[in-house]
């Protein structure tokens, strides 16, 4: 053991002396593992950020959340027809829904409506307006940046105010502070009395709090959609994440009973969770990964036999050197060793390069997309480099190691 | 006592579907401190009788028996240990590695040989000073002439300490002055003690040796002493 690596050591020391010795040779190959690393590294720090995204935006639905809708969210149990021929969800269903369980911490009904959102010259488009109550507060993790949410009595009294989402906040107001002023949907004016702090998930889109603006309820049915048509959407906040199914089963025997369903009829209505949307986004992600490290495993492939094709070369270049060696007692092992740790050497620094570009450059296009590096993808770098350059390398340096001295001290 | 004792070897090579008798029936004994010449035509199979002795190849039939070890069944790895600590070469073409300066190129069988870095170069610094070229020891053998190439040939032959020093055409590539050099080094090589195995075909290099070994057709044709031992005056870089 102790004799192996001492020839290990010095396997690497003449590897080093051979890589400076072949500098543009060794620049070129390295080249090749340069990108494949850089590339690799860069496609899972993608992955990563866009996993992460995905997972902290759906993780400010709150895990211990169920929304009981119309409409299933996330799977596709229920066929499309069937969902829509559903009785719509009404209000009235809510409060009744309300008065009977007993499990939930809060609940909240809500509706939404695509609403323009005016501020003086200033003006916001496609904002969900989302109609609430003042319990909804209660059955979400938001805070606030400045002011507060709607209060029971301006919340039962319809009273015209609202609260902002940050990015809307900022939009209508680049300036100063909104708390106070009065903005305009649909031409009826809504006192601001609360800024959501920002939230920051870009991937929910509409979903994302920060592009929303919450109002009473009635004032939705009032100015921007009639009752009838419009189904709500009840939010239920468990008290924990253990009580999470008996929530969900409890609501089930309530919303039949409210709905007036008959033992053998099925649900018209959903019961959506949090863990559903986090499935479907982890199944999309896993492909995501997949196809995404495949191809750019091509580029590292390539790299690899740039890798090997150069160690063949070399090793035929190389053939009179190696005989030297062989004549005076250098065995096979030793030739073996270092010729795989020429590669392999080759292919760390390579793989310390690309890592370094890959950084840099998930640094940059973090500035449009979040990317997300972590120690994990700095380990895998350098293993899968230097394997890659073991791998790579050992054909060649097997073809070093049996070469017979005699013919290869003729060889010119 | 006998260092190499080599009894009615045969080398036969397969070329194509045809068998050259390189070597065919040939029996040598060489004793320490000997100054053995190996002469002959080309074609007359010294070459291949050098690959045997260098442990380079094995022979096809017949026992090689080196210091008490039957060679002629070792492995490779036994073959490239022997050639390691036992044999030190000096070839026509110098042989040394381009990239590397002389030190290291001196160093080399010593990295072979497991010894640490320190002792290594210690060793080397010796032997290259014992050639003449201590001021020489960091030129890559591009920076050198023909005679100081072959000066650091000569200094990783010794480094080891090995039992026999095998020299093949040692003066082939060199001009007369520097080769007459060359060959008085391995004259004081030779006075200090050591056993020199010489390939040559130049008859005027031959006679440097002690006994001269001839070779015609894969046989010995004649194997005596030199009456009249040319002996080079002293080299004076050994000193």
């Amino acid at each position: 053991m102790k004799n192996f690596l001492f020839e290990l050591k010095e396997g690497l020391l003449i590897s080093l002396r051979a890589i400076r010795a072949n500098k543009v040779r060794s620049i070129l190959t390295t080249l090749g593992i340069v990108i494949g690393i850089a590339s690799v590294v860069l496609m899972s720090t993608a992955i990563r950020g866009i996993d992460n995204a995905f997972q902290t935006g759906v993780s400010s639905l709150g895990s211990d959340n169920l929304y009981i809708d119309k409409w299933e969210w996330f799977n596709n149990d229920v066929p499309f027809w069937q969902m829509r021929n559903r009785r719509n969800i009404t209000l009235a269903d809510y409060k009744k829904y309300k008065e009977l369980a007993k499990l939930p911490a809060a609940t909240a009904p809500t509706v939404w409506s695509n609403q323009t959102l005016k501020y003086k010259e200033h003006s916001v488009e496609f904002i969900f307006v989302q109609g609430t109550t003042d319990d909804y507060i209660k059955t979400t993790n938001l805070n606030f940046s400045e002011g507060r949410f709607f209060n029971e009595v301006e919340s039962n009294g319809g009273r015209a105010v609202c609260v902002l989402g940050s990015e809307v906040a900022k939009k209508l107001f680049p300036r100063g502070s909104a708390l106070d002023n009065e903005v305009k949907i649909k031409g009826h004016k809504f006192k601001v009395i609360g800024v959501l702090a920002e939230q920051g998930s870009w991937v929910m889109g509409n979903f994302n709090p920060d592009n929303q603006a919450f109002i009473p309820i009635q004032n939705v049915f009032k100015y921007f959609q009639s009752e009838n048509f419009r189904s709500v959407t009840i939010n239920v906040r468990a008290p924990n994440s253990q009580m999470v199914d008996a929530v969900k089963e409890e609501a089930v025997g309530i919303m039949r009973r409210v709905r007036g369903l008959k033992f053998d009829e099925s649900n018209d209505f959903s019961i959506n969770q949090q863990e559903a949307l986090l499935k479907t986004i982890n199944q999309t992600v896993g492909v995501i990964q997949i196809a995404g490290l495949f191809i750019t495993g091509l580029s590292l492939f390539v790299g690899a036999i740039g890798i090997m094709n150069i160690m063949f070369v070399s090793v035929k270049e190389r053939t009179k050197e190696i005989g030297i060696r062989k004549a005076i007692g250098a065995k096979r092992r030793t030739i073996l060793v270092q010729f795989i740790s020429e590669a392999a050497i080759i292919c760390l620094i390579g793989g310390m390069i690309g890592l370094v570009i890959a950084v840099i450059l998930s640094l940059i296009i973090n500035q449009f997309l979040p990317t997300s590096i972590d120690a994990n993808a700095f380990i895998l770098a350098i293993v899968i480099s230097i394997l890659t350059g073991v791998l790579s390398g050992f054909a060649p340096a097997y073809t070093a190691a049996k070469l017979d001295p005699v013919e290869a001290l003729r060889y010119e | 006592m006998n260092i190499i004792n080599i009894e009615h070897i045969a080398k036969i090579y397969q070329v194509g579907s045809e068998e050259v008798h390189a070597l065919r029936d040939v029996s040598v004994k060489i004793n320490r401190n000997e100054y053995v010449a190996i002469m002959g035509p080309s074609g007359s199979g010294k070459s291949t009788l050098m690959n045997v002795l260098g442990c380079l190849d094995t022979p096809t039939k017949g026992l090689y028996d080196f210091k008490g070890n039957n060679v002629s069944q070792m492995n490779d790895n036994e073959l490239a240990a022997i050639r390691n600590r036992e044999i030190g070469f000096v070839f026509q073409t110098f042989n040394l590695l381009a990239r590397s300066d002389a030190l290291h190129n001196v160093e080399l069988p010593l990295i072979y040989a497991g010894v640490s870095s320190s002792e290594r170069k210690e060793r080397a610094r010796l032997a290259l000073e014992q050639v003449g070229l201590a001021d020489r020891m960091h030129h890559k053998p591009n920076e050198l002439s023909g005679g100081q190439r072959q000066r650091v040939a000569i200094a990783r032959a010794l480094v080891t300490q090995p039992s026999i020093i095998l020299a093949d055409e040692p003066t082939g590539n060199l001009d007369t002055k520097t080769g007459e050099d060359i060959m008085a080094l391995f004259n004081d090589i030779y006075e200090l003690g050591n056993t020199i195995i010489l390939v040559t075909h130049e008859e005027y290099i031959a006679e440097h040796a002690a006994r001269i070994i001839r070779l015609r057709d894969g046989l010995i044709e004649k194997d005596e002493e030199v009456t009249k031992r040319y002996v080079p005056k002293k080299n004076g870089a050994s000193e």
